[in-house]
């Protein structure tokens, strides 16, 4: 296993589950055990959980891994059946899952000006929790997930927030316009100032960030800026070991990659979708939590089976106070109706559909329904 | 014995929440066996009978934690403890339950509201 996070722990899981009894090594470039990164945007960085409760692992859980930690893999050697690691050493593999996810993008010229920050590992989110408690301005750029939960998380801690967001429509990508605007709306009813439409050129401070400058010239003050657009997969290390790289490591709909005994999970693997006829790499908790079954049973079978359809893709989002939830793929739809709750109150059970049929379904606060929609989708689209 | 529901009114594959503190939920499964457990997932706030019931298991409606009817006990995180369980009976076509003496594992956001509460 390379990458100690979820997608990893979980496959190795999946492998002892399946009954593998046979030695397991776990690499990780991170020092931390296993934790869980949503809470890093939401309770954690708001303070009302502490780091131990982050932890994935259950107590006296013992999966009989070698935990390497705190080292970087380099390289893939196909010839040996090598995985090189920074400090030197090499660790002779039988089977491997890739799970060394995403990492978040900055902006470049960022680099040096304190106050400037992202959110992807515990000693990102222990840096902002920091400085946010000190207060202030805080601009995000980046109308995403993660930018709004960081958002709204500054704002219930008081801090007066913006967020600027490139494309007309903030979260337009995965939700649609409509949609988009409807669940970003939640950032003016909660006094967040929401720009849109406008690039950001750079940032203005000396020694420590003082304002975001825009493209059309404006700048907004800031004490603390939170980069916030998105994440590209951490495959660097696999270049040139024969393993096909495409927006991640490219494989099928049971994460098998072109080479015997590889296959890849999490973050950084861009799987073939059947529903969608497309590879998709999706970068969502659930993903990283499931699919690794699937990798596992094919990486013990020796790829001798038969890829099954993976559940459609789910994610959540909590903003606001609000339960937002997604599962689906909104892109191929033609169609998106409101099929419960209002708009204006913020609770909403839409559905969009392609040629008549279910393909996405969205809810803000209707778990219940969301969760028969879900199980709908699963059945419907296959 | 706290009465529920009435057995004709709980369809196999459905839930029913009943409103006491914490609230409990009875679920029928498709097998028509039925199972009552802590209605509260045990990560954070969700209702259970929310979720999706799968042979004798429910899936937290949120973040896909599952819990086993039969015995509470969670499969992965991030859940990490289990729900209790609770006894069912039923009488004359009338669902009953049978509170377990045990304490609830609360999510820590729901433990601190009843704490609250009580201070
Ligand atoms: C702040 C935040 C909030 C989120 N909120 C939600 C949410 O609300 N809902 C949702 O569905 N999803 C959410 N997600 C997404 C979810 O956390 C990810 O989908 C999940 O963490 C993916 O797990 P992974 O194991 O594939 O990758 P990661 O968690 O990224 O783990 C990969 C690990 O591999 C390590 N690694 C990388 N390269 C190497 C190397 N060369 N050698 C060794 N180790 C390496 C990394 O350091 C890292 O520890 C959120 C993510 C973040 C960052
Ligand atoms: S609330 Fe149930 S798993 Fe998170």
């Amino acid at each position: 296993m390379v990458g100690a996070s979820l997608a990893g722990l979980s496959a190795a899981r999946s492998l002892r589950k399946q009954g593998y009894d046979g030695r397991l090594v776990v690499i990780g470039d991170e020092l931390h055990r296993p934790y869980d990164r949503p809470p890093l945007s939401k309770e954690f960085l708001a303070g009302t959980v502490d780091e131990a409760e982050l932890a994935l692992e259950v107590d006296g859980e013992d999966l009989q891994a070698e935990w390497l930690l705190g080292v970087r893999a380099t390289g893939l050697d196909r010839t040996d059946r090598a995985v090189r690691l920074a400090d030197g050493r090499e660790v002779r593999v039988d089977g491997l899952v890739i799970a060394t996810g995403a990492a978040a993008r900055t902006l470049p010229g960022s680099e040096g000006l304190s106050g400037v920050h992202v959110v992807r590992t515990l000693d990102d989110a222990r840096a902002l929790r920091a400085e946010l408690a000190q207060g202030g301005r805080l601009v995000v750029i980046g109308g995403g997930f993660i930018g709004a939960e960081v958002a709204s998380t500054a704002r219930v801690l008081g801090l007066d927030v913006a967020v600027v967001e490139a494309a007309r429509t903030p979260l337009a990508g995965p939700l649609g316009e409509s949609m988009g605007a409807m669940v970003s709306a939640l950032h003016a009813d909660h006094g967040v100032r929401l720009l849109c439409g406008v690039g950001v050129k750079g940032l203005s401070g000396e020694r420590r960030v003082d304002a975001v400058l825009l493209e059309d010239g404006r700048g907004i003050p800031a004490d603390i800026v939170v980069v916030g657009v998105g994440a590209r997969p951490c495959v660097e290390w696999l270049a040139g070991s024969g393993v096909e790289l495409d927006n991640g490591v490219k494989c099928g709909a049971d994460g098998r990659t072109g080479l015997a005994g590889v296959v890849a999970v999490g973050d950084c693997a861009n799987w073939y979708d059947p529903r969608a006829g497309a590879h998709r790499r999706v970068e969502h908790w659930t993903g990283a939590r499931e699919r690794p079954d699937a990798a596992v049973a094919t990486l013990l079978a020796g790829g001798a089976t038969e890829p099954g359809v993976p559940r459609p893709p789910y994610f959540w989002s909590d903003q606001y106070g609000v339960k937002i939830q997604f599962a689906g793929h909104a892109a191929g739809a033609d169609s998106v109706a409101v099929e419960e709750g209002s708009p204006d109150d913020r609770n909403v059970l839409a559905v969009y559909r392609r040629a008549g049929q279910p393909v996405a379904v969205l809810g803000m606060n209707q778990p219940r329904l969301f969760t028969r929609w879900r199980k709908e989708l699963g059945r419907t689209t296959s | 014995m706290i009465p529920a529901c009435p057995l004709a009114d709980l369809p196999r594959g459905e839930a029913f929440r009943l409103e006491i503190d914490p609230p409990v939920s009875v679920f029928h499964t498709e097998d028509g066996e039925l199972f009552a457990i802590d209605d509260t997932c045990t990560h954070q706030d969700a209702s259970l009978a929310d979720g999706w019931v799968e042979g004798c298991w429910v899936e937290c409606p949120l973040h896909a934690s599952k819990f086993n009817l039969k015995t509470g006990a969670v499969d992965a995180p991030p859940a990490k403890r289990p729900v209790r369980t609770h006894e069912v009976l039923v009488e004359d076509g009338m669902i009953y339950v049978r509170l377990s003496a045990a304490t609830p594992n609360l999510p820590p956001c729901v433990a601190t509201k009843l704490a609250g509460v009580l201070a």
